[in-house]
């Protein structure tokens, strides 16, 4: 072990990128390709270096390890950095993506090639930030501020309908997430610390919980994001680039169930029990309606959009299950998602690129002409079906297991979204890449090129190494998810709560 | 003895008097060389305000002179310190548009200079007279300044309009203060709250805290007494709205603390109701007022409204932490009113200065130094993380909800949301339009005070913040 700031890099090794960016004319095509290069190579050595802290990370240590702190502004607000099992993953995750987001805009991304680029280093220490914080006020800055360059992302170099998604994606979320800031607020007079380690320990009244939790839902449900709310992601996901989708749906989702796991649930326990049926009942609204919703879309990228919002459903009803089960498998189903979801975006770009449409009518028999494509898209069409096999399934799994012992109700609804998925996605896979090649346009298309191999193959490996073994991630969760879990229980007991009755 | 009294009062008064010395002689020296001597007189303006500045910050001493009247805290330091950065930055700006708008005129920044000598001495005042001089002082110059473009339809209507309202409110104030006199029977603040602590409210002097509270209202524009901003920030040639948004309304947030908190803090749960509802109201009116503007100066004027009710979030709960959140808010609003303004200072083709969004069309790509600033200003104006904009907020909410003023916080937040809306719209014309027509290079002058305050917004706060912040929770103790 040493003390060298270890989350403090990782953070903010993009930024420095960022800056040695700013200072690149991007006026020639070499000058954009060392723009290009200079970004690749930043997020590449963020993501080796990030490798550093699952190394040093001791899965056996239920708390925060790695932690970093100073004070800032008076004291009122401190610089605290540090992961636990929850946390230390989606960092690698964040890491792990990244560079495959750069390399997917090599060739997209034609215009203001040096913002785009400065946006999304910018992005990725916004997001990691989030992940790291271990001050709630520090926790939120990055929160809120990772909407900037999204927003940019999405208006700058989206489709048509750019300014009205980046509008209602920046609106949206901000909406839902200053109540979250009223509630900081009041938790700091509560416990007198916006210290998240020290909140975890802290008692809040109970009625108070009622209140802090619905401000925390109101952000972290929008982000997720969970049905009724999750009208901005259709819209955004439709009109950002595609490295500007994978990063939405592979990580900007992922804040929303962090939160979740590491506000919502240990902090307002009581809160969460009373809440349980109803976040359930939205889970399995999610999961159904939008699965549907799916089946209905003529966008490719809809379609796969909605099914993330249903995909979250299982995320969010694990987490509420509120047990080991659950907990990890909302994890690993964010997670496996994580990949799966950014993996779909990148072969909606690989089409894109080609024929600059998203319609579904407008492919067909891509098999044909494009054979490695249609293996790698099969395997993550399956994963996002959940076929064992793949990650996809472990983690919905979980979750429906989880869920059953809380209510088998719940559970057997659920279980109809994972047939619904099998629906949109085989007929999607169908429509595309199945069938008789006969549209003109599609005759000349060309398969998979190097860089593209280069960013799906260790997607689709991932993606069956998880399903098959998912156990480093379990390792890694396990001590903190069942110090989570154990103290959610001892919490409802002290209180005498009802829910207690239920979970043995 | 009485030398003794008077050399330290005049020792505590200093900067004020270096002020308005300097400005009499600048005014002699204008009148002598005529219109040419602008430059100068303007040059030399400067270096008067960071003399007085400077003297202020190293050599006056604390204390309170002239009999209590003149009052010198951490706290009349702390304001008078960004009251004197906001002169003096609006009277650089004005450089470059006194040579291409053929504004040569020295009355300019002598103006500014009494206007900034009226402001500190309202900073300053310790009782209800200085308060009234001060003021006066003030705005007489502004309401000049206002018209100072002779030639101008608007500019003239702008200051009518200014001084009609302005001495309505004065008369108010004048009123509620002469009733305050009459039922407290004293003058000095501390008196007044010694009083009232004894012997609780009456409905008299309730009425006259309510009138002194409107007039001083009506000098930080807010609703409902925000009719005259829109126009004398549109109307006014543009240095002088940059003077305006920034310097008067800290002095004025200054004495609106040190007379509620100061005078009447035995009395907060009378006023805190008007503080409570003026805010929330120029949140609220600043926030969708502002949205369907086109013309930039005119939507920097709802914008300020809007953020007066912010920076009063922080003085209705009465509190330490409340008046340090003021104090934050107010340096937090100068730096990006500055950094504003410069820009549009700066939005000039070949055939003249343009004030409309839609002329910021592609700034980023024509201009990508000046549109990544302006993009922190506006969002951080909009109080988004990680700017500053955000720190001034959550110190202000932080107060109120810490008082349970929840209506007053929750109804902000959700202002926040609509004023994001049309911030957006400036950061969406500039990086999402087609580019239109380059805008000159920035004039010199300018590009240092977008680069300070541009700088400060992000990512310099994050290193001089808590310096800031320990001086501003010195300064809001002096209440307590």
């Amino acid at each position: 072990m040493t003390d060298w700031p270890i989350l403090s890099t990782v953070t903010f090794l993009p930024l420095v990128g960022a800056l040695l960016i700013l200072f690149i004319k991007d006026d020639t095509e070499l000058a954009r390709r060392n723009v290009r290069n200079v970004a690749l190579l930043t997020t590449a050595f963020t993501f080796i270096v990030s490798l550093w802290i699952w190394i040093d990370f001791d899965s056996s240590n239920p708390g925060f390890q790695m932690v970093e702190k100073a004070d800032w502004i008076g004291g009122s607000i401190t610089y605290h950095m540090g992961v636990d099992g929850i946390s230390m993953l989606f960092v690698i995750l964040t890491t792990f993506l990244m560079p495959l987001c750069i390399l997917a805009s090599f060739e997209s991304v034609k215009m203001r090639v040096k913002d785009y680029m400065i946006a999304f280093l910018l992005l990725e220490t916004l997001v990691i930030g989030v992940f790291c914080a271990l001050d709630l006020v520090l926790f939120y800055i990055f929160f809120e501020g990772g909407l900037i360059p999204m927003f940019l992302i999405i208006g700058v170099w989206g489709g048509k309908r750019r300014i009205y998604a980046s509008y209602k994606f920046f609106l949206y979320t901000f909406l839902g997430s200053v109540l979250m800031l009223i509630a900081i607020m009041a938790m700091y007079w509560n416990a007198g610390t916006t210290s998240i380690p020290e909140l975890l320990q802290h008692k809040f009244p109970a009625e108070m919980q009622t209140w802090l939790w619905l401000a925390f839902f109101a952000s972290f449900a929008v982000k997720m994001p969970m049905w009724p709310v999750h009208t901005w992601l259709p819209d955004a996901h439709v009109e950002a680039p595609t490295a500007g989708s994978v990063i939405l749906a592979g990580i900007l989702l992922k804040l929303g169930g962090y939160g979740f796991l590491r506000f919502s649930l240990p902090m307002f326990p009581l809160a969460s029990a009373d809440f349980a049926p109803f976040v359930f009942t939205l889970s399995v609204v999610a999961i159904i309606y939008t699965s549907l919703v799916a089946l209905m879309q003529e966008d490719i990228k809809k379609l796969i959009a909605y099914s993330s919002v249903a995909h979250m459903g299982f995320v969010t009803m694990g987490i509420f299950a509120a047990n080991q089960q659950g907990v990890q498998g909302a994890i690993f189903q964010m997670l496996s998602h994580g990949l799966v979801s950014g993996a779909l975006f990148l072969c909606v770009g690989v089409v894109y690129d080609r024929m600059h449409t998203r319609e579904i009518a407008a492919y067909g028999g891509l098999v044909n002409r494009m054979p490695h494509y249609a293996t790698v898209m099969l395997i993550f069409t399956m994963a996002n079906v959940g076929l064992p096999g793949t990650s996809g399934f472990v983690g919905e799994f979980l979750t429906l297991l989880a869920v059953y012992q809380v209510n088998t109700w719940v559970a057997i609804f659920a279980t109809t979204g994972v047939i619904l998925s099998a629906g949109y996605a085989l007929w999607l896979y169908r429509k595309v890449i199945f069938g008789a090649l006969e549209k003109e346009s599609l005759r000349q298309i060309l398969d998979l090129t190097g860089r593209e191999k280069l960013l799906l193959y260790p997607l689709v490996v991932l993606v069956i190494f998880f399903g098959f073994y998912p156990m480093p991630v379990f390792d890694v969760t396990a001590a903190s998810v069942e110090t989570l879990v154990n103290s959610y229980t001892a919490a409802l007991e002290a209180a005498g709560h009802g829910a207690v009755a239920a979970l043995h | 003895m009485m030398p003794d009294l008077l050399s330290s009062s005049l020792a505590i008064a200093a900067p004020e008097l270096i002020m308005s010395v300097g400005a009499m002689i600048l005014l002699m020296v204008g009148v002598f060389i005529g219109e040419k001597s602008s430059q100068t007189v303007t040059g030399l303006a400067v270096a008067v305000i960071i003399i007085a500045a400077l003297w202020l910050t190293l050599i006056t001493p604390l204390g309170s002179a002239f009999g209590g009247s003149f009052i010198l805290d951490p706290f009349a330091r702390f304001m008078k310190i960004l009251v004197l950065i906001g002169s003096a930055a609006a009277v650089v700006m004005s450089v470059g548009f006194a040579e291409s708008e053929r504004f040569n005129r020295f009355e300019f920044p002598v103006l500014v200079l009494l206007s900034t000598t009226g402001m500190m001495m309202m900073v300053s005042a310790g009782d209800m007279i200085a308060l009234y001089l001060g003021l006066e002082l003030q705005s007489l110059a502004i309401y000049v300044l206002a018209a100072i473009n002779r030639d101008s339809v608007r500019s003239t209507e702008a200051g009518l309009k200014y001084f009609v309202l302005g001495a309505l409110s004065s008369g108010m104030l004048l009123y509620g203060a002469s009733m305050v006199y009459g039922f407290t029977g004293h003058i000095e603040f501390t008196a007044i709250s010694a009083v009232v602590a004894e012997s609780g409210r009456s409905l008299g002097l309730v009425v006259g805290i309510v009138f002194v509270l409107a007039g001083l209202a009506f000098k930080i524009s807010a609703v409902p007494f925000h009719m005259w901003t829109p126009d004398v920030y549109e109307g006014a040639p543009t240095p002088i709205t940059a003077f305006l948004a920034g310097a008067p309304k800290v002095a004025a947030m200054a004495l609106l603390t040190r007379f509620t908190v100061q005078g009447f803090e035995p009395l907060s749960g009378q006023w805190q109701q008007v503080i409570v509802f003026i805010s929330i109201a120029s949140m609220v009116f600043g926030a969708f007022a502002a949205i369907g503007q086109r013309n930039i100066k005119r939507l920097m004027a709802y914008s300020s409204i809007a953020h007066m009710g912010y920076a009063l979030v922080g003085l209705a709960p009465a509190s330490v932490e409340g008046v340090r959140g003021v104090l934050i808010y107010m340096a937090v609003y100068l730096a990006m009113t500055l950094g504003t303004f410069a820009v549009i200072l700066a939005m000039r083709r070949r055939d003249g200065m343009v004030e409309d969004i839609d002329d910021l069309a592609g700034l980023s790509q024509t201009n990508p130094v000046m549109a990544l600033f302006l993009t922190a200003m506006m969002l951080s104006l909009a109080g988004l993380p990680p700017l500053v904009g955000f720190i001034g907020k959550y110190f202000v909410f932080m107060a109120a909800v810490h008082a349970g003023l929840w209506p007053l916080a929750i109804i902000g937040v959700l202002a926040s949301v609509v004023g994001l809306f049309y911030y957006l719209r400036i950061v969406k014309t500039m990086w999402f339009d087609e580019p239109a027509e380059a805008f000159v290079p920035m004039a010199i002058e300018l590009r240092a005070v977008l680069w300070i305050t541009g700088l400060i917004v992000f990512p310099v706060y994050i290193f001089v913040g808590g310096p800031v912040f320990d001086a501003a929770e010195a300064a809001a103790k002096t209440f307590f």
